[in-house]
């Protein structure tokens, strides 16, 4: 069977030393790597901290698979150079869930069918998170122009309203 | 990924004194970055030609909004999102609050920046025609000190601009002085979001309190004091259609006016076929959306009783 | 008979838990000790020879593995229906982005730069790119008149009918390339072991198709050739024959380098290198009665097929007899087929061919309507198929389906009649127009006549010591929801809790194959199965004497820890039992075509802003019978996401191509709907049962792909009063059309 182990071949087996160290808190957890500086947040992610919750879908910033949330603010971790999150406040798919409970928005999203595939699932749900961060009770148009930067080919986004609409009136805090 | 970070240098002296020293002793050696929404973008698809880049996404020279009674100036390296949650910004300059609400989505938003925009000069950026028909100042800096430019004066081809290899934006500038006008901005993409526009118009006008007697029925108009018309999209650079603007101005807004800025807006562009769109279409649609802004001009006139009603 | 407990509820996603949380692992999330990445070097060009290959000298050759043709150990085909298309261009290209050579090495960085530094060079050929051209003959490009397949379906008499019409109505009808777009790229890893053979987890929909490719490719037997689902990131026809080409590239970079090998696309090459919907052209030609019935016609539907054979055949097959819509047609004459051009090869997307054929019918019947002078609603009401008729392939209609009824209720629930009214007023000033247009149609269920009889589907379940039963099938979960449903199957043939039962992870060495996961056949077909196979268990257990006739899941679990310490195993195995009495005529193409189908009324509500000729779905509702819905939540998300997927193909989502290849391979230039774009999308059931799926379903994951192009073409008719007939629709050529016409008055009929 495949491991899940983070691959650390990536940089390791092009031989060359990587120049930067890098400290940046990820889920509340203070971490220190070496990296080059224009790697893209996405890959130290995924390959240095074997945070695979968070997808490349697109690489060009379009599709909110790699969404994140850095310094409290919605980013795309594809368009985002390692550097340039030096000292960063990161939460990922990850950190939204505590060790035994799911949080309200990931919950809602299983009820309402708001995850069908899943691969934007961790990008939609942060997203979705956000939104609620700065307007708790969205109507419908806000949600829509919320997660305008996430696509979805499954769902039609419909049960994806519906989930972030559930999550509001149970009042998500994340 | 078709660009190794390996190959790639990129650095962040965290000043602005500092930056702009780089950039005269190693001049064209640096790119600038700020947040990356249109650099990224090129180095994830292996289309970067620069190898070393500069960070000046958190100087604080270039951040921040700063509202003054006659002008509010705003960092180069505002994003989007600050921008649109700005209170001075979305009361008073509507077409560049609008500009940012369409560009991307929220998480694009956050990275990218009003100077970015500018620089990246992309003919189809959303902001630029907004900056146009405020008739923006920009601040340039370098180890030469402050330089101002008109942003009218500053594009001059296609991604070329009046803007030296060892400068940087700093500050863009708008005057307030647009509350009696009306503000119109209309953005054609593929889609209702995430859309590199097709077309995109900015514009201002305002009409002159006046007796004379318009074409349009019984709307008696009064004239065109101000008007300013910016498109993007349909040129090597973001335009001001100033034949239109001449042919409109200190006339009342009725239909034979507004066929012929149609023509002249039809005249003064030059669209091309990419993938996005036709010359024809961007043609069409320019001269409409212009059309529909001066009949909102010419709405905006008070009514007089007409004898006949 | 006890009521249902777990049918009909929508129970929690059995994966849902790991999508939420960011558990669940798709390929790129894996890795394994010592893996190379593998990358593929493809033809620049669209037709030719190759005259020599070259490597660049000032790069650093050490450490990579390099494949060709000549390494392939087996057959250098991609065994699925015909063995035309090469695994790796051996000498000739036929599209481009076709595979010359494989690359791997353990740096990604510089196994990008070494694809770079392949040269290849060609002694071009004259390329054929459209569907018009290939007919022309002019160059033939495949087999000897570049015809992969055709169809005739005759009822009837169709040359008596003209002589007796009152109106003899023409249309022709295209439609574009679609991309599937799924967001997770295609993606494999393939590890070779000397004794175990070879092993492939990938993104996939079908992981027997792929296991009989490998075979081929590999020359080894069925035993040395395992293949594994990992989660799977949306699919929707895409990952249904596409994996056995790059799981075969990674299994042979994997047997030359000694090392496991992962190869991921990045989003341009998956747009531009994989499977698209077919293109398609649809001519109708049609004998009316004065009073709108219809009493005969001919229909020709082709279909670009691109360079290979590859599923063409079948999806000529799906959108031959789909042609005719849900209306009876007393004499008919179809004729299908697909050529070959030298574009990479088009292949399966939801809907597999019905889209294309039933978005020229339903176009076609508003334009008899107009002709004739009655509604759009009248036309189809007058024609509907009603129990007891045939269809064009002579099925006669069992089930007690009433189409008027069901368009009642359509209209009812979209608000038709009292919205054109206020249309029309509206319309009159400003530049909004807006129009209601219907579309009314049916989907068939399962494979193709003998299809389902051809696969013989097994499924397996097996009890565990812990009481819980283990459902063995290879039909895979991409978000559609298998997993949940056939476990909600199980549980209510067990009368267990539905969180006791289990479904294995789609893995060849441990499922038995249980067909593909395509033609919306899993809920009815395979459901059906998981149903036998699960009451077998009980069965078992029962004949054994440790367990009652009634049971709490205590005593369930008690029996099967009985039974497994006597006999070490309790597995049970279901295998597709064909109708009695069900006919198919594979020669004459008659009979039964499918063993259910599902019938719909779509109703879209849409605006065009003339200042920029842009045309918008303002509200949308699909009404549809699915026999019985399984899963409340899970059959609303597919209808909801196959109607946005509808509405991308009919006014976003076009593939620009030049030269045979696709241009705007990237998400910000080929266009899908955002959730900014959609509008509501109201989703209606109606429920009437079905023989031959499990606990009543029939099919609905195709179904909702079929009908929204047409309603909203339909709907811009009734907004503009000018007639399309062609998607994608994009503003552009609304604004061309409504040029043309304030030029000139087109004449009746023509077509813009």
């Amino acid at each position: 069977m495949p491991l899940t182990a983070p691959s650390k071949g990536m940089a390791d087996s092009s031989g060359k030393r990587k120049p930067c160290e890098l400290s940046l808190t990820v889920n509340g957890r203070q971490k220190t790597l070496r990296v080059f500086p224009m790697e893209r947040l996405l890959d130290v992610l995924r390959h240095e901290l074997g945070l695979t919750g968070t997808k490349e879908g697109c690489g060009e910033g379009e599709c909110g698979s790699c969404s994140v949330i850095m310094n409290g603010v919605l980013v795309n971790s594809c368009l985002i150079p390692a550097l340039q999150a030096a000292g960063a406040d990161i939460t990922t798919i990850e950190g939204i869930a505590s060790e035994s409970q799911l949080g309200t928005m990931q919950a809602a999203f299983l009820e309402c069918g708001g995850a069908q595939c899943g691969i934007c699932t961790p990008g939609m749900i942060l997203s979705a998170c956000h939104l609620l961060n700065k307007k708790p009770q969205p109507t419908l148009d806000e949600i829509r122009e919320g997660l305008s930067g996430n696509l979805c080919r499954c769902t039609g986004y419909m049960q994806i309203f519906d989930a972030v609409a559930e999550a509001a009136r149970r009042g998500n805090r994340s | 990924m078709r660009s190794n970070p390996a190959d790639y240098e990129l650095i962040a002296p965290g000043k602005l004194q500092a930056v702009i020293q780089l950039l005269t002793n190693e001049p064209g050696q640096w790119l600038p970055i700020a947040g990356g929404t249109d650099v990224m973008v090129q180095y994830v698809a292996g289309k970067l030609a620069a190898r070393k880049l500069v960070s000046i996404w958190n100087l604080p020279e270039l951040r921040g909004i700063e509202t003054l009674p006659d002008v509010i100036r705003i960092g180069a390296a505002s994003t989007y999102t600050e921008l649109r949650e700005h209170a001075v910004i979305t009361r008073e300059f509507p077409l560049l609050a609008s500009a940012a609400r369409w560009t991307g989505g929220i998480a694009n938003q956050n990275r990218g920046t009003i100077g970015g925009n500018i620089v990246n000069a992309s003919p189809a950026a959303d902001s630029l025609p907004a900056l146009l028909a405020y008739e923006a100042e920009l601040i340039l800096v370098s180890v030469r000190g402050e330089r101002r430019v008109s942003y009218l004066d500053f594009h001059t081809a296609y991604k070329k601009m009046n803007l030296a290899p060892d400068e940087l934006i700093q500050t863009i500038c708008l005057e307030r002085r647009f509350s009696g006008y009306l503000q119109y901005s209309r953005k054609v993409g593929a889609r209702n979001a995430q859309a590199i526009s097709k077309i995109c118009i900015a514009a201002l006008g305002r009409l002159r309190g006046g007796m004379a007697h318009g074409e349009l029925g019984d709307a008696i108009g009064s004239e065109v004091d101000d008007v300013r018309i910016a498109v993007g999209s349909v040129a090597p650079v973001p335009l001001r259609l100033q034949q239109v603007e001449r042919i409109v101005k200190g006339k009342s807004v009725g239909s034979e006016l507004i066929h012929l800025a149609r023509k002249a807006a039809a005249a003064a562009i030059r669209p091309i076929d990419d993938i996005r769109s036709t010359a024809r279409y961007r043609s069409a649609v320019t001269a409409n959306l212009v059309a529909e802004f001066l009949q909102q001009l010419g709405a905006t006139a008070p009514r007089r009783e007409s004898p006949y009603e | 008979m006890t009521a249902e407990h777990i049918i009909g509820k929508s129970v929690p996603r059995k994966e849902g838990r790991d999508k939420v949380t960011g558990a669940a692992r798709y390929i790129d999330d894996m890795t394994l000790p010592g893996m190379l990445y593998g990358a593929t070097v493809r033809s620049q060009i669209a037709r030719g020879v190759i005259r020599k290959t070259s490597f660049a000298p000032h790069f650093d050759w050490s450490g990579f593995t390099t494949v060709t043709a000549k390494d392939i150990p087996g057959k250098n085909c991609i065994a699925l229906i015909g063995d035309d298309q090469p695994c790796l261009a051996d000498g000739k290209v036929n599209h481009p982005e076709e595979p010359i050579l494989l690359l791997a090495h353990a740096d990604p960085h510089l196994l990008r730069k070494a694809v770079d530094a392949v040269t290849i060079e060609y002694d071009s050929l004259p390329p054929i790119f459209t569907l018009e051209e290939s007919e022309r003959l002019s160059e033939i490009i495949w087999g000897t008149d570049n015809t992969f397949k055709t169809f005739l379906i005759a009822k009837g008499d169709v040359e008596s009918v003209w002589g007796k019409a009152d109106y003899i109505i023409e249309g022709e009808y295209t439609t574009g390339a679609q991309e599937q777009l799924y967001i997770e790229n295609n993606g494999v890893i393939a590890a070779y072991d000397a004794a175990l053979g070879i092993t492939v987890w990938g993104s996939l929909q079908c992981p027997y198709y792929v296991h009989k490719a490998l075979m081929a490719l590999c020359n080894l037997p069925a035993d040395k050739v395992r293949v594994v689902q990992a989660e799977t990131g949306g699919a929707f026809g895409g990952k249904e024959d596409y994996p056995s080409i790059i799981a075969g590239h990674a299994a042979l970079l994997s047997m030359k380098s000694g090392r496991p090998v992962k190869i991921v696309y990045d989003r341009m090459e998956d747009m531009t290198a994989t499977t698209k919907r077919h293109p398609s052209r649809t001519r109708h030609r049609t004998a009316v009665s004065k009073d709108g019935k219809i009493l005969g016609g001919e229909i020709d539907f082709a279909i670009d097929g691109g360079a290979y054979a590859t599923l063409s055949s079948v999806v000529l097959s799906r959108g031959t007899i789909h042609a005719g819509g849900p209306y009876y047609w007393p004499h008919i004459r179809i004729r299908g087929k697909a050529v070959a051009t030298n574009a990479p090869p088009h292949g399966a997307f939801r809907g597999f061919g019905a889209p294309q054929s039933l978005f020229a019918m339903e176009r076609h019947m508003d334009r008899i309507a107009q002709t004739v002078g009655v509604s759009p609603i009248e036309i189809r009401r007058r024609n509907f198929l009603k129990p007891g008729e045939t269809t064009t392939t002579e099925q006669m209609i069992r089930e007690e389906i009433d189409l008027g009824k069901l368009l009642d209720r359509g209209l009812e629930l979209s608000g038709y009649e009292k919205k054109k009214a206020r249309f029309g007023r509206e319309n009159e000033s400003g530049p909004i127009k807006k129009g209601m247009g219907v579309a009314t149609f049916l989907h068939g269920a399962g494979f193709t006549g003998s299809g389902e009889r051809y696969l013989a589907s097994v499924v397996g379940a097996e009890g565990c010591s812990d009481g819980c039963v283990r459902i063995l099938v290879s039909s895979t979960e991409f978000g559609q929801g298998t997993n949940t449903v056939l476990c909600q199957i199980a549980a209510e043939a067990l009368d267990l809790p539905y969180e006791n039962i289990r479904i294995s992870q789609p893995d060849t060495s441990l499922v038995p194959n249980s067909g593909p996961t395509v033609a919306s056949r899993t809920a009815m077909v395979v459901g059906s199965l998981v149903r036998s196979a699960a009451v077998g268990i009980k069965q078992t257990l029962i004949a054994s004497g440790m367990l009652g006739g009634s049971y709490s899941p205590g005593q369930f679990r008690s029996a099967c820890q009985h039974y497994l310490a006597q006999h070490g195993e309790l597995r049970s195995f279901a295998r597709y039992d064909p109708p009695a009495g069900v006919f198919w005529d594979d020669e004459k193409y008659r009979g039964e075509a499918y063993a259910a189908f599902a019938w719909a009324v779509y109703v879209a509500e849409v605006a065009v802003d003339l200042s920029t000729f842009t045309a918008t779905v303002e509200d949308f509702v699909a009404l549809q019978e699915v026999g019985k819905v399984l899963h409340p939540v899970l059959a609303r998300g597919q209808i909801a996401g196959g109607v946005a997927q509808g509405i991308g193909f009919a006014l976003y989502e076009k593939v620009v191509w030049q030269n045979g290849r696709m241009q705007n391979g990237q998400m910000t230039n080929y266009i899908m709907p955002t959730s900014a774009d959609l509008p509501p999308i109201r989703v209606f059931f109606e429920e009437m049962g079905n023989v031959h799926g499990a606990y009543g379903a029939k099919g609905i994951g195709e179904l909702p792909m079929d009908g929204p192009a047409p309603a909203i073409l339909n709907a811009i008719e009734d907004a503009l009063g000018t007639s399309f007939c062609s998607i994608p629709l994009l503003p552009e050529d609304i604004f061309e059309a409504l040029s043309a016409q304030d030029a000139q008055e087109p004449r009746v009929g023509e077509c813009l």
